[in-house]
């Protein structure tokens, strides 16, 4: 009876937080349009999300395709088709993991810091004092790095598809010794545009749903140190989870 | 302070123009469109039997060398075939109206092709012109089971033949 009725309130709770998230991202979407216009607050915040996460992207992406290359060469060599390694390489890249990946690591790295500068200017009151002056915080503060990650995020997975498919080319093409015709003429001849195009849906939905995690874990954090620190960590294994999840249901719907 | 503030503005744009550079990069280098934006061409149409696994976008070659791409693929019910349109490049306007056009396939994993073999008709495709000669494509099942029904004819007659 207990049991059950437990399970019965953390059921409630969780689509207590639930709901509370949705109207939480409404809110931050109906504010947005008005976010916009203050466009230096946005180009600070696509600075933060997107030209600090530079570094660790590229450095990742080039890992992510050497490893491509090197793998799908081995692969490929078993059915002695090792020219199709460029197109092997592109679509991974391209379809998959360039968006989970830059994602992945979009939460980690900028996830965390806006969480964690929200939930310190809540901390610190800096958030009550705005609204004492009569200024929306959740349009003053959330919506501009709401907005920042969302245009950051389409284009980090695009430099991180483009540098993979570089790295894939250096392990295969250089070290591997596949033709490096063959490697580019086959990846023109069989990546489609829809298949860019299903890249960047994917990156843009990640985008939005790790800022919005973030910035509604900073926001909703509970006023503590450890209260900041909690919601650092949720940002990043809740941001984890919902790509992981999206990217299943997504490319079911795209593919 | 406008310093500092010049130096965001400017890192911030580096990283929207590399971003944009990226996206351009996969649209025009990775996928077939190639950089060309407004290809000047004319349509062939093409009727098949059979267009086996041909893809829109798929190479029109002549000769081996790319001439065109498959602009789309229906299939027309009331004829019972296969309808490919073909976009050609329209620097290559000498392709004699007699020419055969059939459906090849690129290596063992590759995918299918459109190939041109010019016939020696004087006067050319134009634009919207119908291909009379064409060739299906060979679908790797029925030439299995041809073959296999082939050799069984030959095995059933050879102990007949032996008896006599």
């Amino acid at each position: 009876m207990s049991v059950a009725g437990e399970l019965l309130l953390s059921g409630r709770e969780l689509l207590q937080k639930w709901g509370r998230f949705t109207l939480f991202t409404a809110r931050l979407l109906a504010v947005s349009p008005r976010a916009l216009g203050r466009f230096r607050l946005v180009v600070a915040q696509v600075y933060n999300a997107g030209a600090l996460s530079l570094v660790i992207i590229m450095l990742s992406g080039l890992f992510v395709g050497m490893v491509l290359g090197l793998q799908g060469y081995d692969l490929l060599r078993r059915f002695g088709s090792t020219e199709a390694l460029g197109t092997a390489a592109a679509l991974g890249l391209l379809r998959e993991l360039g968006p989970v990946v830059t994602a992945l690591l979009f939460a980690g790295r900028a996830g965390t810091a806006l969480a964690s500068e929200i939930g310190l200017m809540s901390a610190t009151d800096q958030l009550s004092a705005m609204e004492m002056m009569a200024v929306d915080p959740v349009r003053r503060v959330c919506a501009p790095r709401f907005i920042g990650g969302v245009i950051a995020m389409p284009l980090l997975a695009a430099i991180f598809s483009t540098i993979g498919i570089f790295g894939a080319q250096l392990v295969g093409v250089t070290l591997m010794g596949v033709d490096s015709g063959q490697f580019w003429s086959q990846m023109r001849g069989s990546v489609e545009l829809a298949d860019v195009v299903e890249g960047i849906i994917k990156s843009i939905a990640f985008g939005f749903a790790c800022s919005a995690i973030a910035v509604y874990e900073g926001y909703h954090a509970v006023p503590t140190a450890e209260g900041v620190g909690r919601a650092t960590t949720r940002t990043v294994v809740t941001s984890s989870v919902a790509v992981l999840a999206l990217d299943y249901t997504l490319t079911a719907m795209l593919l | 302070m406008s310093n500092r503030h010049a130096t965001i503005e400017l890192s911030t744009g580096l990283f929207v123009l590399l971003g944009f550079a990226a996206l351009l990069f996969m649209v025009t280098q990775i996928t077939a469109r190639g950089l060309v934006l407004h290809e000047n061409t004319y349509r062939l149409v093409a009727r098949f039997d059979n267009v086996g696994s041909l893809k829109i976008g798929a190479p029109v070659s002549m000769g081996g060398v790319s001439v065109g791409r498959v602009e789309a693929i229906d299939y027309d019910s009331k004829a019972y075939k296969a309808v490919a349109r073909l976009a050609i490049q329209a620097r290559f306007d000498r392709i004699p109206n007699d020419s055969d056009v059939a459906i090849f396939t690129a290596g063992l994993l590759g995918g299918q092709y459109v190939g041109i073999t010019p016939g020696g008709a004087e006067t050319f495709f134009k634009d919207g012109d119908q291909v009379d000669l064409t060739q299906s494509a060979v679908v790797l099942e029925n030439l299995i089971s041809k073959f296999l029904f082939d050799k069984a004819g030959q095995e059933a007659k050879k102990p007949e033949g032996a008896a006599k």
